[in-house]
């Protein structure tokens, strides 16, 4: 599952190594225009709807806080 | 006595709110006194470096309490500001700073090496070395001022890959603000929630809501609007009324339905401009906010001074229909000409051009573009009457509204931000030197669409990469196609119209 977040992210900004950051919006790796994709692309791909109140800085601050976002919202694979 | 100064209302409002909080930023406030006493050292120091009147200071600083210290500054310096980016790659920066020949830069710590990498000439002031018990000369130049001359200078994408400066005078502003008050009926009681970046001609109507007025600004750290929850958040925690934004926020907290877990009841004025404002989500909002909110679309480019049609709803609107762009604000003429620069009849799709003390002097040392677009009044031949063009093509409807239909050229707005595709074609090709390349824009996705060609596939990550270094973020293509030969024209020139038509689909 992480190799899919990391392949999504770097369609979205494939100018950044996104596998070492720990602090994707800290370093602004990504703006408000790229978390919309990036939740498009997340729902798309592992058939989920991730909730509006759950987009959120902590959600999203590295790989790791995506990958566990996905299993909270019920991605097993 | 008829004001005639920015800093003439500024001081009227420091006389009667001195202690109200001016400005909330990420990690400060400040109250109109504070505001003022900085200001006026920021003067002193202006003066001091340059005696320079009616002369552009460059402000290198992003957006905080600081930053409008030193507009204000520079405004009691007798001078015009001018907002840069400091997101904006250095070169372009640079190449702002050589056509506008600023009297000085401010900045401070922060930005100020990167400044100095530029090897620029210009004398720089650094707010963090500027102390604070500092003697400030209480003599300022703008009392030299007439209400004509400039009071900033906003930059716009130009299509010779060089930004065009657009020269604002304190008129203007002053026509436009009192028309805002009186309208919205704005008192010291608005909170405004500021969105849009300082160096985009929307802040204008924040930051002097709070000069005029004594409203308090807050300057919504730019992180909440990348999670709009926060930002909601953020609007109750400061009980926020009065916001002007792009359509696109709007749209996006439409989109995550936000409004069934959080509510946002202090708000009771809802502003947008700078883009086209979907129906769909107008309704959204108007259906979730309370019942006695105002919506109110605000249609203008940076060159007529923030708004020159507007048009307020207060109840759901026709999601068939695209949302009038509205009527004539009070002291500004609408003209739509048709190609024979004759006045358009109602239903007739012609130029929208704009005549009022709004109009901009001009484009700074730019008397070539200037005279393109602020041209005479071809209905007036009595006496010299300047208009200024637009280049929105646009009709007026039964009811005396105008309609926005498109361009009639290749400017195109994305997030509000107005964006000519000759300027990032301009850096692409003088990047890659070797391709032939077209930049397009998809309507239906909102994107920017490279087109180029070349018989081997260019990796997205090399555009991407070489074209941060030169183009602002916005201004980035988000898809790359190749082609094996462009189609071209007769001419020997690239077919925009045939490649338009296929990204289009139409």
């Amino acid at each position: 599952m992480k190799e899919k977040i990391l392949e999504i992210l770097s369609e979205i900004r494939p100018e950044f190594d996104f596998e070492n950051s720990t602090d994707f919006i800290g370093e602004g790796m990504l703006d408000s225009f790229d978390i919309v994709s990036l939740v498009a692309s997340l729902d798309e791909e592992f058939g989920i709807s991730i909730d509006g109140t759950e987009i959120l800085p902590e959600n999203f601050s590295d790989v790791d806080s995506i990958y566990h976002l996905l299993i909270k919202n019920g991605v097993t694979k | 006595m008829i004001k005639i100064n920015l800093i003439e209302y500024f001081e009227n409002t420091v006389d009667l709110f001195p202690d109200k909080i001016a400005i909330v930023d990420s990690t400060s406030q400040i109250t109109f006194d504070q505001l003022r006493q900085k200001a006026k050292l920021i003067a002193t120091h202006i003066t001091k470096e340059t005696n320079a009147i009616n002369k552009p200071v460059a402000i290198y600083l992003p957006k905080a309490n600081e930053t409008l210290a030193s507009f204000i500054g520079t405004l009691y310096s007798g001078n015009c500001y001018t907002p840069l980016d400091t997101k904006n790659p250095l070169p372009r920066i640079e190449a702002i700073l050589r056509a506008l020949h600023p009297a000085c830069i401010i900045t401070n710590d922060k930005y100020i090496t990167q400044l100095k990498e530029l090897n620029l000439d210009f004398p720089i002031i650094n707010l963090d070395e500027l102390e604070k018990g500092e003697d400030v000369d209480e003599k300022f130049n703008y009392i030299k001022c007439i209400d004509t001359d400039p009071a900033y200078i906003l930059h716009t994408s130009g299509s010779t890959g060089v930004p065009k400066g657009v020269v604002i005078s304190h008129l203007s502003i002053i026509d436009y603000i009192n028309w805002v008050v009186d309208t919205f009926d704005i008192t010291e009681n608005e909170k405004v929630g500021n969105q849009t970046p300082f160096i985009f001609d929307m802040s204008t109507l924040d930051i002097y809501l709070m000069i005029f007025k004594g409203a308090t600004l807050y300057l919504i750290p730019e992180q909440k609007f990348i999670f709009p929850a926060t930002l909601l958040d953020y609007i109750n925690e400061n009980k926020i009324n009065f916001i002007f934004w792009v359509p696109s926020v709007y749209v996006n907290i439409a989109n995550l339905k936000l409004f069934t877990s959080i509510k946002i009841p202090t708000v009771k004025k809802v502003l947008y401009g700078g883009e086209v404002m979907p129906p769909k989500h107008l309704n959204y909002w108007i259906r979730n906010l309370n019942k006695n909110v105002i919506y109110g679309n605000m249609y203008g480019p940076t060159e007529i001074t923030g708004t020159c049609v507007y048009h307020i709803v207060s109840d759901t609107v026709d999601e068939d229909e695209s949302l009038p762009i509205g009527k004539p604000c009070r002291n500004t003429d609408i003209l739509v000409l048709n190609e024979k620069d004759e006045l358009c009849q109602v239903g007739e799709k012609g130029e929208l051009c704009v005549r009022g003390s709004s109009l901009a002097l001009g484009y700074w040392n730019n008397l070539e573009k200037t005279n393109a677009v602020f041209v005479q009044n071809p209905l007036n031949n009595a006496v010299p009457e300047r208009i200024y063009r637009t280049g929105d093509i646009v009709y007026l409807n039964e009811k005396g509204e105008y309609i926005y239909i498109g361009r009639k050229d290749f400017q195109i707005k994305l997030s509000g931000y107005r964006i000519d595709l000759g300027e990032i074609e301009h850096h692409i090709l003088s990047v890659f030197d070797t391709i032939n390349a077209g930049v397009f824009f998809d309507k239906a996705k909102n994107e920017i669409v490279l087109i180029y060609e070349s018989e081997k596939e260019i990796p997205v990550k090399d555009f991407r990469l070489k074209l941060t270094k030169v183009l602002s973020k916005h201004m980035i293509p988000s898809k790359y196609i190749k082609m094996d030969i462009l189609p071209k024209s007769t001419t020997g020139k690239i077919d925009r119209a045939l490649l338009n038509k296929k990204i289009n689909n139409t």
